[in-house]
């Protein structure tokens, strides 16, 4: 594995990176830096893949790596309620990468093999499961996770601890009537709950600008109504980013209430494959503004984010020729899982086999 | 004897104790009502929800990411037509997400006609149900089959949805439920709540003990030899009506089958049947386009259309935007004991 540290600044440990009143220590920063670097490298693989052959659809979050990152770094991760639930959106691939997802899985699902231990090939990019870190597989349906999220949240509160559910979504999914009822079933008198509820505002909705369906200034506002309080935080900055989610999550953590966070970001592919997935040139880039900060701090230099940008390719690279080299799905693989063994089902005792037989 | 509904409340006081149910909840589920049929008074985990029906589906599959085991209710089917995307995504959990997340959660609703419920509270389900690929569907007839319904759904680690014919809710069954005591007024004074102020009321359970019916298990209720009559639900003790009425009147004899799982469906039952009557006639009350009933005569249709001596018919609701209030309008869109006896005696009678 690359190393985090740049060996180089061999005093990082003790600098501090400042962005406004808000810092983070140089070496944290740098550690961001090459996470975001490596999403980024991950998502432009998938998107060569979408135009090669070698996938389909792409669709995922170049441009929120600022924010993911920071996200998945402070996940409290674990299985079970004593840990943080993730419902996540198909923009959060960074959360993944930063939570330790090696790359390969999610060049797996995009390339469809029988070894995607997300989804044995079923699912888009970006469509993560996985229990070991309480990832509830992610829909395509852009409001399904909102209703979901009370219910881990339910049981965390009742089992106490410190354990938050995280919700994510765009910011045009909140027109959805789902995300009113994560605020209403979040906020019940007596029985609020532990959810962070988190909205990457890109101000798209596919083709669609924002501003021409929305007349909110803010997606958090609408929590007001709710008592839920908010912030809304540059999701182009990791530093601010990182703080902002600190501070929420120390508020669910330890009030179990919930919070909104409505990050601002940019959208730097387009909506998906479908759109064409060029980069756009009019948002900014959250890996160039941070280098840049880097850079004018003295931390890192040029010849190193190369090497950072190269390596993080050579990894996607790889993980891509490995994957390519996978089996892939068969027609015996259509059923399996569709239903967990039941000692009560006389028809399916140990999973789906097709209609009933005599 | 227990009402079908006094069934369903008892296993889920058994569900609470025995089987790790951890969360009953649904609108006016909880205290003080316990449900608008009553079939949550006084459970330990039952509450009340906002009136949210997505939000209930949704609540019920984040308890069972994080372990618990739920049993949510949509007070009518009728107002379960908005949660049909969400109870696809909890259909195909499992599947989607390579085995990581299993869905153990039970839905029940109020399903079928039968209670003068007009357009919005005589809807039929279960054809819409069948559809849910994941999903494992059940519509008991008697008590006695609810309690041993319920007890699997709970158990099965899958998603399971628990259709109870309205019409049948006060029905009482012809069997005890195992630890039920005998005298119906013994049961009514120990479960039922007082009408009125209930605040310090308790219920006082019965004993009672563990009766689970295998999903996908048929029940033959009558058996005969003129035709086969697949039904479950309201229908189901109509046709056993008919069916005793025929063979007192004409001397005819039915296989009446209660199908009772709708998905999976007990095809070795009904094939067995089929290749001993060579007739068939399937009963249900939902509407008569793209209806359960019809997939049922495909199979038939592919499996045992040279065993047949007749032609394969299904008795089905009228496909009609709704059913209205005035009996009349009821009467004449959903199977009644007359157009099932005659639709049974037009089967048992027709030339091979």
């Amino acid at each position: 594995m690359p190393s985090d540290r740049n060996p180089g600044h061999a005093l990082l440990a003790d600098a501090q990176i400042r962005s406004g009143k808000e810092s983070l220590p140089a070496d944290l920063c740098l550690r961001i830096h090459r996470l975001m670097v490596r999403s980024r490298a991950m998502e432009e693989r998938m998107i060569k893949m979408s135009k090669s052959g070698e996938g389909y659809f792409w669709i995922g979050g170049p441009g929120e790596e600022a924010f993911n990152t920071c996200l998945g770094l402070q996940v409290k991760k674990g299985e079970g309620p004593a840990y943080d639930y993730l419902h996540f959106h198909y923009r959060n691939s960074a959360a993944m990468i930063a939570m330790g997802m090696p790359m390969i899985e999610g060049i797996r699902q995009m390339a469809m093999t029988v070894t995607d231990t997300h989804s044995l090939g079923r699912n888009f990019a970006g469509h993560y499961a996985k229990k070991e870190w309480n990832v509830v597989p992610v829909t395509s349906v852009i409001e399904v996770q909102y209703v979901m999220a009370p219910g881990t949240a339910h049981v965390q509160k009742r089992y106490g601890g410190d354990g938050i559910t995280i919700v994510c979504g765009g910011d045009a999914g909140t027109a959805e009537g789902d995300f009113a009822s994560c605020l209403i079933w979040s906020s019940r008198p007596g029985h609020e709950l532990p959810v962070l509820i988190v909205i990457e505002n890109n101000r798209w909705g596919i083709s669609t600008p924002a501003e021409s369906v929305h007349a909110e200034k803010h997606i958090i506002d609408r929590g007001k109504a709710f008592g839920i309080e908010g912030e809304v935080v540059d999701g182009n900055d990791p530093i601010a980013s990182w703080h902002a989610i600190r501070r929420a999550m120390e508020y669910c953590r330890t009030k179990r209430r919930p919070f909104m966070l409505e990050a601002m970001v940019s959208r730097l592919y387009g909506h998906s494959s479908s759109s064409g997935a060029l980069r756009v040139k009019d948002e900014p880039c959250c890996i160039e503004l941070f280098e840049k900060k880097l850079l004018g701090e003295g931390v890192i230099d040029q010849e190193t984010i190369d090497q950072i940008h190269e390596q993080a390719r050579a990894e996607a690279d790889e993980a891509l020729e490995q994957a390519m080299n996978e089996p892939r799905p068969t027609a015996a693989d259509v059923y399996r899982y569709t239903y967990a063994p039941s000692r009560v089902d006389a028809v399916y005792p140990d999973d789906y086999t097709g209609l009933p037989e005599a | 004897m227990a009402t079908l509904v006094q069934a369903v409340r008892m296993a889920l006081h058994y569900g609470e104790e025995h089987l790790g149910v951890t969360d009953i909840f649904g609108e006016d589920v909880g205290p003080p009502l316990g449900g608008v049929f009553t079939a949550t008074q006084g459970l330990r985990t039952a509450w009340n929800t906002p009136l949210d029906e997505r939000g209930i589906v949704g609540m019920a599959m984040g308890i069972a990411y994080a372990g618990g085991k739920p049993v949510a209710e949509i007070q009518f089917c009728d107002y379960g037509f908005n949660t049909i995307d969400l109870l696809k995504v909890a259909g195909n959990q499992r599947w989607a997400g390579a085995g990581n997340f299993a869905m153990p959660i039970v839905l029940m609703t109020p399903s079928g006609s039968g209670i003068r419920g007009s357009l919005y509270h005589s809807h039929s389900f279960e054809s819409w149900a069948a559809r849910l690929a994941g999903w494992k569907i059940v519509m008991p007839s008697t008590p006695l089959d609810a309690y041993g319904l319920m007890l699997s759904a709970i158990e099965d680690p899958n998603p399971v949805m628990v259709l109870l014919p309205k019409a049948l809710l006060r029905v009482r069954g012809d069997k005890l439920i195992p630890g039920e005591p005998e005298d119906e007024q013994t049961l009514k004074e120990m479960i039922d709540a007082p009408v009125g102020d209930r605040t310090h009321w308790k219920p006082r359970w019965p004993k009672l003990e563990p009766y689970f019916i295998p999903l996908g298990v048929a029940s033959l209720v009558r058996e005969g030899q003129n035709a086969t009559v697949v039904s479950y639900g309201r229908t189901l003790p109509l046709c056993v009506q008919a069916a005793d009425q025929l063979t007192e009147e004409f001397g005819y004899t039915f296989d009446v089958l209660d199908l009772r799982s709708i998905f999976p469906y007990d095809w070795k039952a009904i094939s067995r049947s089929i290749l001993k009557t060579g007739r068939i006639l399937i009963i249900n009350e939902d509407t008569e386009v793209t209806n359960f009933g019809e997939h049922l005569l495909r199979r038939v249709i592919d499996h045992h259309f040279y065993d047949l001596l007749v032609r394969p018919r299904a008795l089905m609701g009228k496909h009609n935007p709704g059913i209205g209030l005035n009996q009349e309008y009821e009467r004449n869109t959903v199977p009644q004991l007359p157009h099932i006896k005659q639709a049974m005696r037009e089967i048992a009678e027709e030339e091979a």
